[in-house]
C-alpha cells in the first residue's frame, strides 16, 4: 500500500543522506521524496512515498526516529491534502495539435509556461494521480522530457506537525 | 587554546581517561596536544585494534569507550570495529581526523568521506566544521553513544580545525530535540506483563546484551518469581552461570534444555534481545506455543522487528525490571520445572571423548582452575561457541565476544581492552587459529602495556566453523580453510615479541599447560593443538527450528525431538 509520510527534521547536512541511506539498506522502497525549509530557521520538512505493509511502514517510522536529526515522523492515512507539481514538454508539431494540447490543458487547469515553435512546457500542480493522468493525456502527442517533484503532504485540520520544544510549531 | 587541546579538554570533562589510537598526519595536532594532557594513550598496531579495545573497554567497564586515527586509511580502518559497535549496541566514540576544510572533496592526500561511510554503521556522526563546535559536538556524541540504546559515534575533524584557535565555552547545554529516549516502562503494559505471567504456566525470561547492566533486578525477578532465565551469546553473565534458575543459551548453538524452553513455552518476556536469526531459527517456527511474548527494549524500532510482539515495554531494562519486580509474585511452575529439569539433565553439553585433546575440555580445564573467575573474550568461529558454551561466566560484563557482526579477529583488542578497563581481574583470550591471525600484531601492545592477558589459542589447523559447515552442508568439500601447513609456531611467535608462549599437543598435558598458563607473571600466548575435526554441537542449521536440532555430527546422530 502506498503511503505519504512526512518528517520533520533538523536542518544539518547530510541529513537527507541518512535518510535515502536507511532507506537504501533496509530494503525500503522509497517513491519519491521532496524536501523544502520550513517557517521555523533550522527546520525542514521532508515529504516521503513509499509503498509496503503494515510491518514494512512500522519498521519505516520505527527507523525513522531512531535518527538522531529527526523530530517528527507522520504517516498521513488521516484526510490529507497532497500536491505534486509537474512539468510536461510537449511536442506540438502543428497548430491542430497545439489546439488539441490546450484543449487538455484547460480541462487539467494546467499552465502554460514556455511557448517555442515545435513545444511547449505545461505546468500542473494536483495530487499524483492527477498528475498520471495529465501525462497519460499528453502522451500521444509526443513528451519531450517530464519534471515531477514527488508528492507533498499536509494534514487537514487542526492536525500539525508540532514539536513540543523550544523551537515552537511547525 | 587551539581546537585540538579544547578537544582533550572537552573530553576529560566527559570523564574520559584511557583513548586508544594510533596517531597520522591529519590527527597529529591532537596527538601534539595530548602530550601535555592527563589522558593516556594505548599506542596501538593496528587502528582495528584500537576500535575493538575501546569497544571491550566499554563493554567491561560500562563505561564509554574511546578511539582515535588519522584520516583516510586511519579512520577507514575503524569500520570494521564501528560496525561490530554498532550491532552490540557499544557505547564507543571515535574521533578521526581529516584534512583541512579547503581539501575536503578534492581526493586530497589520506582524504575519505568518513561521515559518509560509517553513517551506516553508526549511531550518529558529525564532521567539525568550526572549532567553537568542539565541546557541544563531544557533549552529544558522549551523550548519544551512551543514552538510550547505545552505540558508536564519530566525530571526525578537520587538520585546520584542530589547529584554529578557540574561543568558545566549554559549558554547553545539550540541544537534541529529535534524540529522548524513553527509559521508563509504560505503566498499562507493565501491568499486562506481570498479568500475563502470573497466568502462564511456562513462562520464560530470555535476556540479552541490554541487559548487562541490570543484573541486580533481574536475580531478584527470576529468584522472586521462578522463572527460568535463558541468555544470548550476548547476554551471557547478566545472569549468573551457575545459578539453578539458568538453563543456557539458546539458538544455533544453544542448550537442548534452552531451546526446548523456548519451543514449549507460553509467555516469553525478553528483556534487552534483538532476537538475533541465530536465536530464533526460522521465525515462523520460533516459540509456536507462545500466546504471548512481551518485550522489553530501550529501542522502539527493535519491538516488533523480528516476532510479534503481544506486549511491547519500550524502556531500560535495569528501570523496567524495578517495576516488575514491585508487582512480582513467586509463581507455581513446580510442573514447568520438573519439564525442563528432565532435559537439563538428559541433555547436557557434552562432548564426545577422543583420544586427541578437545578444545571443549581445554576451556573447561580454565574454567575448573579459575572457579570461572575470569573476563572472557573470544575471536569468532568454533571456539567462541565453545567458550559460551563451557565457560559458564558467573558475573556481568565479564563475557566479551562479537555477537552480531561476528567479527574474527576481536579477541586479542577485547582482551587488551578488558584488562585496560579491569586491570586487576584474570583476563583470558579464547581465540581460534584463524581468527588470531587477522590482529596479531596486538601482542606488540601487550608488551607494551605489560598488560598480563593470557591468549589461549585453540589451534585446529583450519578455519573451523566454516570446514564444519563444508562438512555438514558441502559434502565435505573443504574449500579454502585449510591452516595449518602454514600456521606459525604460535609459542615461537609470542617469544618473538618477548611474551611467554606455551605449547601443548597431548591430552595428558593438558592441566600442566593450563597451570603453565595461570600461573606466569606477564602475559602468556598458549597454543593447544585441538583436534581438527571437531563440531560444535548441539546446533540447528541456519533457518531450522527448535525441532531440528541436531546433538551430534549426522554420522552418528541422535535427534531430539522437541
Amino acid at each position: 500500500m502506498r503511503h505519504v509520510i512526512s518528517v520533520l527534521v533538523q536542518d544539518h547536512p547530510r541529513v537527507l543522506n541518512r535518510i535515502t541511506g536507511l532507506f537504501a539498506r533496509r530494503g525500503f522502497n522509497l517513491e519519491s521524496l521532496a524536501v523544502g525549509t520550513t517557517h521555523v530557521p533550522g527546520l525542514s520538512r521532508i515529504s516521503l512515498v513509499v509503498s509496503g505493509d503494515d510491518h514494512t511502514l512500522e519498521q519505516v517510522e520505527k527507523q525513522l526516529n531512531r535518527l538522531i536529526e529527526v523530530l517528527k515522523v507522520t504517516d498521513h492515512s488521516e484526510p490529507h491534502v497532497e500536491r505534486e507539481l509537474a512539468l510536461v514538454k510537449v511536442h506540438v508539431a502543428g497548430v491542430e495539435e497545439r489546439l488539441a494540447v490546450k484543449d487538455i490543458q484547460e480541462a487539467f487547469r494546467a499552465r502554460v509556461v514556455d511557448v517555442a515553435q515545435k513545444s511547449l512546457i505545461l505546468e500542473l500542480t494536483g495530487d499524483s494521480k492527477k498528475v498520471d493522468s495529465f501525462i497519460e493525456a499528453l502522451r500521444p502527442y509526443g513528451i519531450l522530457e517530464v519534471m515531477r517533484t514527488g508528492a507533498v503532504a499536509m494534514s487537514r485540520g487542526e492536525r500539525t506537525l508540532k514539536v513540543r520544544e523550544k523551537r515552537e510549531a511547525v | 587554546m587551539k581546537g585540538s587541546e579544547a578537544l582533550l579538554k572537552a573530553l576529560e570533562r566527559e570523564g574520559v581517561e584511557v583513548i586508544f589510537g594510533h596517531p597520522g598526519g591529519a590527527i597529529m595536532p591532537t596527538y601534539d596536544a595530548l602530550y601535555d594532557s592527563k589522558i593516556r594513550h594505548i599506542l596501538v598496531r593496528h587502528e582495528q585494534g584500537g576500535i575493538h579495545a575501546a569497544t571491550a573497554y566499554a563493554r567491561a567497564s560500562g563505561r564509554v569507550g574511546v578511539v582515535m586515527a588519522t584520516s583516510g586509511p586511519g579512520a577507514l580502518n575503524l569500520v570494521t570495529g564501528l560496525a561490530d559497535a554498532f550491532m552490540d549496541s557499544t557505547p564507543v566514540v571515535a574521533i578521526t581526523g581529516n584534512v583541512p576544510r579547503a581539501l575536503i572533496g578534492t581526493d586530497a592526500f589520506q582524504e575519505a568521506d568518513v561521515t559518509g561511510v560509517t553513517m551506516p554503521i553508526t549511531k550518529h556522526n558529525y564532521l567539525v566544521q568550526e572549532v567553537n563546535d568542539i565541546p557541544r559536538v563531544v557533549r552529544e556524541a558522549f551523550h548519544i553513544a551512551s543514552t538510550g540504546r547505545p552505540g558508536p559515534v564519530l566525530i571526525d575533524i578537520p587538520k585546520d580545525v584542530q589547529l584554529a584557535e578557540f574561543t568558545g565555552t566549554f559549558d554547553v547545554e545539550l540541544d537534541l530535540p529529535g534524540y529522548k529516549p524513553t527509559t521508563k516502562g509504560h505503566p498499562k503494559q507493565i501491568e499486562r506483563a506481570l498479568d500475563a505471567l502470573e497466568k502462564a504456566e511456562r513462562p520464560i525470561l530470555m535476556v540479552g546484551g541490554g541487559a548487562q547492566h541490570a543484573h541486580g533486578e533481574l536475580l531478584a525477578f527470576a529468584e522472586r518469581t521462578g522463572i527460568p532465565v535463558i541468555t544470548t551469546l550476548m547476554g551471557l553473565g547478566a545472569f549468573p552461570g551457575n545459578h539453578p534458575l539458568w538453563l543456557g543459551m539458546p539458538g544455533m548453538h544453544g542448550t537442548v534444555a534452552a531451546n526446548r524452553a523456548i519451543h514449549h513455552a507460553d509467555v516469553i518476556l525478553a528483556i534487552g534481545l534483538r532476537f538475533d536469526d541465530r536465536v530464533t531459527g526460522k521465525v515462523s517456527r520460533f516459540a509456536p506455543h507462545a500466546h504471548t511474548i512481551i518485550h522489553v527494549d530501550i529501542d522502539p524500532a527493535e519491538i516488533g522487528k523480528v516476532v510479534r510482539t503481544h506486549v511491547p515495554i519500550v524502556g531500560d531494562a535495569k528501570l523496567v525490571l524495578r517495576e516488575l519486580l514491585k508487582g512480582a509474585k513467586p509463581l507455581k511452575l513446580a510442573a514447568w520445572w520438573r519439564e525442563l529439569e528432565e532435559w537439563r539433565t538428559r541433555y547436557p553439553l557434552r562432548w564426545k571423548p577422543r583420544p586427541h585433546l578437545q578444545s571443549q575440555e581445554v576451556i573447561r580445564a580454565f574454567h575448573e582452575a579459575t572457579g570461572g573467575q575470569a573476563i572472557v573474550t573470544t575471536g569468532v568461529g568454533q571456539h567462541q561457541m565453545f567458550a559460551a558454551q563451557f565457560f559458564p561466566v558467573s558475573r556481568p560484563r565479564s563475557f566479551i565476544t562479537s555477537g552480531g557482526l561476528g567479527t574474527m579477529g576481536v579477541g586479542l583488542p577485547f582482551a587488551i581492552g578488558a584488562k585496560v578497563a579491569r586491570p586487576e581481574e584474570l583476563v583470558i583470550d579464547f581465540d581460534g587459529d584463524g581468527s588470531f591471525q587477522m590482529t596479531l600484531q596486538e601482542l606488540a601492545t601487550l608488551v607494551k602495556y605489560k598488560l598480563d592477558v593470557k591468549v589461549v589459542i585453540l589451534n585446529n589447523g583450519y578455519l573451523g566453523m566454516v570446514r564444519q559447515w563444508q562438512d555438514l552442508f558441502h559434502a565435505k568439500r573443504y574449500s579454502e580453510v585449510y591452516l595449518a601447513d602454514s600456521n606459525p609456531d604460535f609459542a615461537r611467535l609470542a617469544e618473538a615479541y618477548g611474551i611467554k608462549g606455551v605449547k601443548v599437543e597431548r591430552k595428558e598435558d593438558l592441566m600442566k599447560g593450563v597451570e603453565a598458563v595461570l600461573s606466569a607473571d606477564g602475559p602468556v600466548v598458549a597454543e593447544f593443538k585441538v583436534y581438527h575435526e571437531e563440531g560444535v554441537f548441539p546446533m540447528i542449521p541456519a533457518g531450522g527450528a527448535a525441532e531440528d536440532m541436531i546433538l551430534e555430527h549426522p554420522a552418528e546422530r541422535e535427534e531430539v525431538e522437541a
